[in-house]
């Protein structure tokens, strides 16, 4: 099977100072892959390329199938995207909102019907239909967010720091969410700051000061570094470049 | 949208806004201005062209004084905006020569409006000289002798300069001090000021003194600018245009703070400074439109705008070359305004977050 | 050192209840946290002890203060940083540091061995702007701001939030040593690991204190035991234990599930999994850590 996510020494400089370097790697369908790193480290300007919202210096990347300098159009929709922000309109009801964006990435009425039916059922919020997204409690926005960002059926989603500042439960019935996206077979690439996430991910690549420190496993990295956990593994390669940064 | 009702006041409400104030209450045209009418001779004629004149709706006539001291002090207080003075023996002449002056005297710190009553009471005269012509007599030649007081080039700049001043002076102080204070809550550092021994008052004075000495340096560059390309210098005391210019962007200040306690972003503030106060500034101060000719409500509404008072004093120092005397009246009305201003947004200034 | 009674606070006119029915107390010297995820209460509470907010109702004292008749005497000698590493962000170090010494009435050089430890840190970066400095670095000059004028107890809301791993193991390495020094310290955060590092903490969860203890007797009083089961289809596995009868409770933790039993099936489990095809599954028993004390009290 081919790859989702291929790049080839993807890299982004301003001006003189390099963001991001010879980024190479390659994502597999139906994978979860952990984006991680220190903020600074380059995690946002790698994401922000990969979903054609940025042109790369120098390098290659394709994603699912699209070129990523000239076809960030067809990126765009082949691809859902949650940021932190959860990027839902707090004035919109939840079926407006999913109508809204079912309608962006071009999809029928019909289709957004059922597709809004199924969801709310999913996140167990058919009562919730007509409610303004505002008064929605932190755990259901983040899920909704992320329901809509796939409501569009992508082959790739996009996750940056989805579950900041949530409560434990709420966490894991995120990633509940996840998993069922999963096995329905979408690519999830999902970039966060909680270690013991990291560990739900097939694999894992850590960056540092710009470049790919580590690209693997969880379970061999832990291996490889003798740690117990990925908290330790990303501490032993994050503290040498502390040295080296600012 | 309908849901966001801010916005949706801005998007209806100010065009609404707007339209009322343009179509009724603010017009260039000029109605009611007071004049006063110096009848040296009062033969027939004067007579006739006197109660045309008060007939007319243009004018509103003051009183009717006899010495050009009168007159002249009526200028300087302001309250007279032109004077029709008729020589003696007007009528003799008339029958002798059939040509006799009138002499007109406008008060041209607001050129655009010398101009309009000279040009109506010209219209007016005129009249009258076509009037006695249809009768069969040779017409008469009445003609109106201008003078043009403070400012006899007619130039625009003696009456939008000290406008821009008010304008400027006052966006610079409530826009940037009411930035400024919000700024900080925003950041997070504002709290950090409050849990500490640091007094609130020196907080506040911290946030306006920069202010403060910013429109100090803009005044001095407005008015050297103004002195060097546009020809324009003070006539009266520099010492006391500054005092009155202080007290002003003091009031400012003090708006700026009031502002500031109720605004909870940077843009709120902007907004809040735009609207809360440029509109009304540009509208009330009486430097684009007359505010004799408003509606009475929005007269009334203008004596609460500072900048028109503030105005009134930079014309009466700058073009007319007045002192003090001529201006305790507005300085003291500034000074009332800016203790009160000052009174309230202390006490209202928030030591604690909610 | 700090006393709360039956603190209540709500925003919007009663519509939204941040804070429900608070008490607790922390002692002189002692390093205090109050764990919680976003909107469980913890910068209101922080707020009413610093004296920005009145609370509904309550009371709440700080260092024998009253918090709403005596607020200038806490404002004189208590330090605080609020979320968001508030600094200037066109000062340089140097120059934030001055501001704030300057408006505690102090200079650096006054307390300077109190924030030695920390300031040497980010002290050859001295002349840099606060804006450009990366977040570990935010959170230690904060903090030196915050220490600035010795002050006899530190109020920190979430200091560590949004900052990377290397620098929040520092930070609270940093807070021990502040301990020692016999400062009283109250920090929150949303991170339970760590809560471990503290002397006792409270875990909070909208507006409601769900338990107030040292880590290790929340710990002690999870009630059933724990086991980590391990398998290499992770996912599989959550779904296959989740469908056995008997479990009472089924969270994933990296890459292990910890589960609890309603009654002693653990053998059970085990046979029911290897039909479902997981060859390689492990259990072990293990000690609960404060993340799943938590979860257990938010049922």
């Amino acid at each position: 099977m081919a790859p989702v996510i291929t790049t080839d020494r993807l890299t982004k400089r301003f001006g003189q100072f390099i963001a991001a370097s010879e980024l190479t790697f390659q994502v597999e369908k139906g994978e979860i892959f952990g984006f991680l790193g220190a903020n600074g480290a380059g995690k946002t300007t790698a994401m922000r390329m990969l979903c054609g919202l940025l042109t790369p210096s120098s390098g290659k990347a394709s994603i699912a199938g699209f070129d990523v300098y000239t076809q960030t159009e067809k990126i765009k929709k082949s691809i859902g995207y949650m940021s932190q922000k959860f990027s839902l309109y707090d004035d919109l009801t939840v079926a407006e909102n999913i109508r809204f964006y079912g309608g962006i990435y071009g999809m029928s009425r019909a289709l957004i019907r059922e597709k809004t039916d199924e969801l709310l059922q999913e996140l167990q919020l058919q009562g919730e239909a007509k409610t303004l997204v505002r008064e929605l409690p932190l755990g259901w926005k983040q899920k909704l967010s992320f329901s809509v960002s796939i409501v569009h059926g992508p082959e790739i989603v996009f996750l940056d720091e989805p579950t900041g500042g949530v409560d434990p439960v709420t966490r894991r019935q995120f990633w509940d969410l996840i998993y069922g996206a999963v096995d329905r077979g979408v690519t999830v690439f999902v970039t966060t700051h909680y270690m013991d996430e990291a560990e739900y991910c097939n694999r894992v690549s850590i960056m540092v000061d710009g470049v790919i420190a580590a690209l693997d496993s969880p379970a061999r990295l832990k291996a490889q570094y003798g740690a117990a956990n990925m908290e330790d593994v990303f501490y032993e390669l994050a503290r040498n470049a502390k040295r080296k940064a600012d | 949208m309908f849901r966001d009702k801010k916005t949706l006041l801005m998007l209806f409400g100010l065009p609404i806004a707007q339209i009322v104030l343009f179509g009724f209450a603010l017009s260039n045209e000029i109605k009611n201005t007071k004049i006063v009418v110096a009848d040296y001779s009062r033969d027939a004629v004067t007579r006739q062209l006197v109660s045309k004149i008060e007939a007319s709706n243009y004018f509103d006539i003051e009183e009717s004084l006899e010495s050009s001291a009168d007159i002249q002090a009526a200028f300087k207080k302001g309250t007279i905006k032109m004077a029709v003075i008729f020589p003696e023996n007007f009528a003799n002449d008339l029958l002798h020569t059939r040509k006799a002056t009138v002499q007109v005297i406008a008060d041209a710190s607001d050129p655009n409006l010398a101009t309009t009553v000279t040009n109506y009471i010209t219209q007016i005269i005129n009249d009258y000289n076509t009037e006695s012509g249809i009768a069969g007599i040779r017409p008469l030649q009445i003609v109106p002798e201008m003078q043009m007081l403070y400012n006899p080039e007619l130039r625009g700049a003696p009456n939008f300069v000290p406008g821009v001043m008010a304008l400027v002076l006052m966006l610079v102080c409530t826009m940037m001090t009411s930035v400024a204070i919000v700024k900080e809550k925003e950041l997070g550092t504002m709290e950090i000021l409050l849990v500490s021994p640091f007094r609130t008052i020196y907080i506040i004075i911290a946030k306006l003194a920069p202010n403060l000495l910013i429109s100090v340096v803009n005044l001095f560059i407005i008015l050297i600018l103004s002195a060097v390309f546009l020809d324009l210098q003070v006539k009266g005391s520099v010492l006391l245009l500054v005092f009155c210019s202080i007290l002003f962007i003091m009031t400012c200040l003090s708006i700026g703070l009031l502002l500031s306690i109720n605004a909870k972003t940077q843009q709120a503030a902007m907004m809040g400074s735009l609207m809360g106060m440029m509109l009304p500034t540009m509208l009330l101060t009486g430097f684009l439109f007359p505010i004799e000719n408003m509606p009475l409500i929005m007269q009334l509404l203008s004596n609460l705008v500072p900048s028109r008072w503030y105005f009134i004093i930079i014309k009466k120092v700058m073009l007319k070359g007045l002192g003090w005397g001529a201006v305790w009246k507005e300085t003291l009305i500034l000074a009332g305004m800016c203790t009160l201003l000052f009174a309230i947004s202390l006490r209202r200034f928030k030591i604690r977050l909610q | 050192m700090i006393q709360l009674s039956n603190i209540k606070k709500t925003y919007n006119k009663g519509a939204v209840t941040a804070v429900k029915d608070i008490s607790f107390s922390v002692e002189q010297g002692e390093l205090f946290g109050l764990i919680g995820p976003d909107g469980a209460g913890k910068s209101t509470l922080f707020r009413i002890l610093t004296t920005l907010l009145l609370a509904d109702e309550g009371q709440a004292v700080v260092n024998g203060y009253d918090v709403v008749k005596d607020y200038k005497q806490i404002r004189k000698g208590v330090g605080y940083m609020p979320g968001k590493f508030s600094l200037y962000q066109d000062l340089t170090i140097e120059e934030n540091l001055n501001f704030f010494a300057t408006v505690f009435g102090t200079t650096i050089r006054q307390n300077y061995d109190l924030i030695k430890d920390i300031y040497q840190q980010i002290e050859p970066f001295k002349d840099r702007r606060a804006g450009k400095l990366s977040g570990g670095m935010k959170q230690k000059l904060a903090l030196c701001c915050a220490l600035i004028h010795k002050p006899t107890v530190l109020f920190l809301d979430e200091p560590t939030t949004g900052v990377d791993v290397v620098s929040r193991k520092e930070f609270w390495q940093m807070l021990k040593r502040l301990k020692d020094q016999g400062i009283t310290i109250l920090v929150s955060t949303p991170y339970m690991d760590e809560a471990n590092l503290c002397d006792r903490i409270a875990l909070i969860q909208k507006g409601e204190i769900l338990s107030i203890d040292t880590p290790q007797g929340i710990i002690r009083s999870f009630p059933d035991r724990l086991y980590a089961i391990h398998s290499s289809n992770t996912y599989k596995l959550l779904k296959d234990v989740r469908s056995f009868a008997g479990i009472r409770s089924c969270f994933a933790f990296g890459d292990a599930l910890h589960v609890s039993f309603t009654g002693h099936q653990e053998e059970a489990l085990l046979s029911h999994l290897h039909e479902k095809g997981h060859d390689d599954v492990s259990m072990s028993s293990i000690t609960p850590g404060i993340e799943d004390c938590f979860i257990h009290l938010l049922k």
